[in-house]
C-alpha cells in the first residue's frame, strides 16, 4: 500500500497534536507547518521513525513576507524518503527581528552550506551552526540582499542609464 | 539623457578594409638582392603575434565555447596560441571568459597586474565586456571597470568564429604596434587611471 | 647564545600567530586554476604531500539568480536556467518548463515527450564528455579530450537546428517545443548516434583498463553511501557510490517510464567508480536516444506534426504568424512581457540533470514573476563533502577528486 499523505498526517498529529499545523497537499507534496523551536524535534523524529523515514534532506531555504508582521521570514525544508519515495515540505516562520533557528547541521551535513546561503541571502540565524559566514556573496557585505526590500541593481554603479532600461530615473 | 560612460569612449576602427589580413604578406620594407630592410617594430611585432600565449581566465559559460575553440573543429592552435599558459608570468594575453562577480574582481586585477609588458586583454562575452544579462548587486558590470580592455568580443556565448575573430583582431593590434607604446606618457595615463603602476 | 640572537631577529620580523610552530603548509587551491574547473578556492593545509584539512571558499560567481528570476516572468527565467549548468542547458530549460507546466496544469502530448527526451539525453552525454574526458586531462591524458570534444560539435549542430543556439540553447516553450525538428536535424541525428559509438569505445579503450589511469584513480576520493546521502549526494556521484537513486526511474518524469534503460552502479564511490559510472551511461544515453528515435517515426500523420501542446495562454505564437497577424503579436506581446499572469501556487519539481538532482521550488503569488524561485542546485550541495573526500589523500588526488565530481561553477554559485 506503501506510506500515503493520510498516513503521514495521522503520524504528525498521533506526536505533536496541535504543533503541526496548516496542512495542505499543493500539487500532491503535503505542506504543513511547525513552530520554530520544534524543528530539530521533527526532523529527528522524521528520521529515526521506522515508518516514516525521511533520511535525505532535499532543500533548505527561506522565503520573505514583509507583509505577515510576526512571522516574516519562513524557512523550508523539503525532505525525501527514498525507499517509498515519498516527499514533504514543512516550514516554520519565524521574526525578522529575533531571526534565530536551531541548525539541522548536527543530523544532515548537507545542511551547512544550505543553511550558510540562507543566512547570506535572508539573515537567517542559525544557533549552534558550526560555521555561520557569508557564502556566496562578498564577506564585507552588510545587507540581506534577497530581502524584498532591498533592489535587484547595484545601486552605486554609473553607466547603465535605467531611462534606456525602462526603469525610470536618471542613472 | 546624461551618460557617463568612463571607458572605452572612443574606440578604434578595425583596420582592415573588409579583407584577410594574410600571415605570410611581408611586413612594407625596402628590399633587394639577398636583403630586406623593415622597421623594427615591424618584425617584432610580426614574431609576437603569431605566437600568443593566452591565459584563458574561463570563469562561466564563454569558457566552454573557449574549450570548443581549443578543440579540434575550431582549432585556435593554428593562431600560435597552442600552448595555454596558467601563470600570468609567461603569458601575453589575458582572455576574460565569463562573468566576474564582484568576489572575483580582485583576483581578476590581480592576475593583470602580475603579467608583464607587453599584455593584451580581450573580453570575451557579454558578461566580461559590459556585466550582459546580469544586471545584479554582485556582478561586476564589464571588466573594463577595474583592468583595460583590448578587444571586446560581443555575444553570450560569441561563437567560436567570433572568438578566433578577436583573437585576429588582437594580432592586427600587435602587428603594429610601435616599440615605445609601453613606454609612452598616454600609456602610463591609461594605467594611472586604473590605479596601476 | 644562538638563542639569543634568534631572539633579536625576531623582534623585527612579524610573524602570524602560531606560525612557527606550524608543521603544514597553506596552500591555496586558487579560484583561478587550471585544474579548478570553474571558479571556487580551495585553502588545503598540506603535510608534505598529504592534505591535512582543507576549506573551500564559493561565490566567485554568484549572479544572483534567485534574485533576478522575482523580477522577470516565465519565459525569461529560462535564459536563467542555461546558464546554470552550462555544460548541458538544454535539460534545466526541459526542467523550468516542466515545473511551469505542474504549475499551470499543462500536460504534454507524447511526441513532445520524446523529443524533450532525445534532447536531454543528448545533454547528459555532451556533459559526460566534458567530464570524463577532463578526468583524464587531470591525470594527464590530455589527447582522449580532443577525440571526444569533436562529438560536442556534433551535438551543438543539432540543437542549433532546434533552436539556434550552440550552447545556451533556451531551447522549448512552456509546453512543447518553438518548432518541430526538420529533416536535417534528423539527419544529424542519426550521423551523431552512428559515429560516436565508435569514438566512445576508443576513449573507453584508451582509459578504462589503462593501468597507469586505473592506479591513478581507484583508491582516491572514496566515500561511503552512508555518508554521501547524510551529505546530499545525487546523481552519478550517488550512483557510484552504490544507491541506485536516479530520478528518471524513481519518479518518471516526460515519459521515461516509456524507456527501457539501465542504471550502472558503482561500489566504493572513488574516482574510478564515477568515471565508470559515467561512461556507461552514456552508453545508456545513447540507448535512449535510439528507443526515442524508433518511437517518434511511429507516429504518422497529424499527429507527427504535433510538436507542442495547445496552450494558447502560455504557448508563444509560431513566428510566421507573429509577423503577420495583428492577434498573434499581441499574444507573443502579452505572454513575453508577462501581462498574463500567473496563477498561486507553490510547486516543486525536479529532474534528474548530469550531474544531480536538479530542483525548482516556484512560490507564485499570482502576479506576473515568480514570488520565490529557489533552485537546488546539486554542486553546490555535493561540494561540502570535499575536505572529507581529499582527507589524508595526496594533493595530486585531490585535483581529480575535484574534477571527477563534475562541478559546474556557474551551477554552484547561481
Amino acid at each position: 500500500m506503501g506510506l500515503t499523505n493520510e498516513r503521514i498526517r495521522e503520524r504528525l498529529v498521533e506526536k505533536f497534536g496541535e504543533s503541526a499545523t496548516g496542512f495542505s497537499e499543493p500539487f500532491g507534496m503535503l505542506t504543513f507547518e511547525v513552530p520554530k523551536e520544534m524543528n530539530l524535534k521533527l526532523l529527528q523524529f522524521l528520521y529515526d521513525d521506522p515508518e516514516l523515514k525521511f533520511r535525505f534532506l532535499t532543500d533548505l531555504q527561506a522565503v520573505h513576507y514583509p507583509d505577515n508582521k510576526g512571522r516574516e521570514l519562513a524557512v523550508v525544508y523539503h525532505l525525501h524518503n527514498l525507499t517509498d519515495n515519498v516527499r514533504i515540505r514543512f516550514k516554520i516562520f519565524t521574526d525578522i527581528e529575533n531571526p534565530d533557528v536551531f541548525t539541522a547541521t548536527r543530523l544532515y551535513e548537507c545542511a551547512n552550506w544550505m543553511e550558510r546561503e540562507t543566512y547570506d541571502f535572508f539573515g537567517v540565524n542559525f544557533v549552534g551552526h558550526p560555521n555561520l559566514k557569508r557564502i556566496l556573496n562578498v564577506e564585507e557585505m552588510d545587507y540581506f540582499p534577497m530581502r524584498k526590500e532591498y533592489p535587484m541593481e547595484d545601486q552605486t554603479r554609473i553607466d547603465k542609464d535605467d531611462e534606456m532600461f525602462g526603469r525610470g530615473g536618471t542613472i | 539623457m546624461a551618460r557617463p560612460v568612463r571607458f572605452n569612449i572612443s574606440p578604434k576602427p578595425r583596420d582592415n578594409e573588409g579583407h584577410i589580413s594574410l600571415v605570410d604578406a611581408p611586413p612594407e620594407g625596402f628590399s633587394g638582392e639577398g636583403f630586406f630592410t623593415t622597421k623594427l617594430s615591424e618584425v617584432v611585432g610580426l614574431a609576437r603575434k603569431n605566437s600568443m600565449w593566452p591565459l584563458p581566465f574561463a570563469t562561466s559559460c564563454c569558457g566552454i565555447e573557449f574549450m570548443a575553440t581549443m578543440g579540434a573543429h575550431y582549432d585556435f592552435g593554428r593562431f600560435g596560441a597552442e600552448r595555454m599558459g596558467f601563470s600570468p608570468r609567461q603569458c601575453d594575453m589575458l582572455m576574460v571568459m565569463g562573468t566576474i562577480a564582484k568576489k572575483m574582481g580582485p583576483v581578476l586585477r590581480q592576475v593583470y597586474i602580475q603579467m608583464s609588458e607587453p599584455r593584451w586583454v580581450i573580453a570575451v562575452g557579454a558578461c566580461a565586456s559590459s556585466g550582459g544579462i546580469f544586471d545584479s548587486y554582485s556582478v561586476l558590470q564589464g571588466i573594463d571597470q577595474i583592468i583595460p580592455v583590448d578587444v571586446y568580443v560581443p555575444g553570450c556565448p560569441p561563437r567560436p568564429e567570433a572568438i578566433l575573430d578577436g583573437v585576429m583582431a588582437v594580432q592586427d593590434l600587435v602587428g603594429k604596434e610601435s616599440i615605445r607604446r609601453r613606454n609612452s606618457e598616454r600609456y602610463q595615463q591609461l594605467m594611472l587611471s586604473y590605479g596601476i603602476q | 647564545m644562538t638563542e639569543e640572537i634568534l631572539q633579536q631577529d625576531l623582534k623585527h620580523i612579524k610573524l602570524p600567530d602560531g606560525s612557527i610552530e606550524k608543521t603544514t603548509t597553506t596552500l591555496n587551491l586558487g579560484p583561478t586554476h587550471p585544474a579548478t574547473h570553474g571558479v571556487f578556492q580551495n585553502i588545503l593545509e598540506v603535510d608534505g604531500e598529504r592534505i591535512v584539512s582543507s576549506e573551500a571558499t564559493v561565490g566567485y560567481i554568484h549572479r544572483a539568480f534567485e534574485k533576478i528570476a522575482e523580477r522577470r516572468p516565465l519565459y525569461q527565467v529560462t535564459p536563467l536556467t542555461d546558464r546554470l549548468n552550462y555544460c548541458s542547458a538544454p535539460i534545466n530549460n526541459m526542467g523550468w518548463h516542466m515545473t511551469c507546466e505542474k504549475l499551470l496544469q499543462i500536460e504534454t502530448p507524447k511526441r513532445v515527450d520524446y523529443l524533450r527526451v532525445i534532447i536531454m539525453e543528448l545533454a547528459r552525454t555532451a556533459d559526460h564528455i566534458i567530464c570524463n574526458s577532463v578526468i583524464g586531462v587531470d591525470s594527464g591524458a590530455l589527447s582522449v579530450f580532443l577525440y571526444v570534444m569533436q562529438y560536442r560539435e556534433l551535438i551543438y549542430e543539432i540543437y542549433e537546428e532546434i533552436c539556434g543556439s550552440r550552447l545556451t540553447t533556451n531551447i522549448g516553450r512552456i509546453g512543447g517545443f518553438e518548432r518541430n525538428f526538420n529533416a536535417t536535424a534528423w539527419q544529424k541525428l542519426e550521423k551523431f548516434l552512428n559515429e560516436f559509438p565508435k569514438a566512445l569505445k576508443e576513449f573507453e579503450n584508451l582509459l578504462q583498463r589503462n593501468r597507469i589511469f586505473m592506479d591513478r584513480t581507484i583508491g582516491a576520493g572514496p566515500i561511503s553511501a552512508e555518508r554521501a546521502l547524510n551529505y546530499g549526494f545525487t546523481g552519478p556521484n550517488l550512483r557510484a557510490c552504490g544507491v541506485d537513486y536516479d530520478l528518471r526511474v524513481h519518479t518518471p518524469y516526460c515519459s521515461y517510464q516509456d524507456f527501457d534503460f539501465k542504471i550502472p552502479v558503482g561500489t566504493t564511490g572513488d574516482v574510478y567508480d564515477r568515471w565508470l559510472v559515467r561512461n556507461q551511461e552514456m552508453w545508456e544515453s545513447l540507448e535512449i536516444i535510439w528507443q526515442a528515435y524508433q518511437k517518434i517515426q511511429e507516429f504518422k500523420g497529424q499527429e507527427a506534426e504535433v510538436y507542442h501542446a495547445n496552450v494558447p495562454e502560455y504557448y508563444l505564437p509560431p513566428k510566421q504568424d507573429v509577423y503577420t497577424k495583428m492577434e498573434a503579436l499581441i499574444w507573443h506581446f502579452k505572454i513575453i512581457m508577462g501581462e498574463t499572469d500567473i496563477p498561486a501556487g507553490e510547486v516543486w519539481h525536479s529532474v534528474e540533470g548530469a550531474n544531480g538532482e536538479l530542483g525548482f521550488y516556484l512560490i507564485s503569488d499570482g502576479g506576473r514573476s515568480p514570488y520565490r524561485l529557489h533552485f537546488r542546485r546539486p554542486c553546490f550541495i555535493y561540494y561540502q563533502a570535499f575536505p572529507e573526500l581529499v582527507k589524508d589523500s595526496m594533493l595530486a588526488d585531490a585535483v581529480i577528486v575535484l574534477s571527477s565530481l563534475n562541478l559546474i561553477a556557474g551551477e554552484m554559485d547561481a
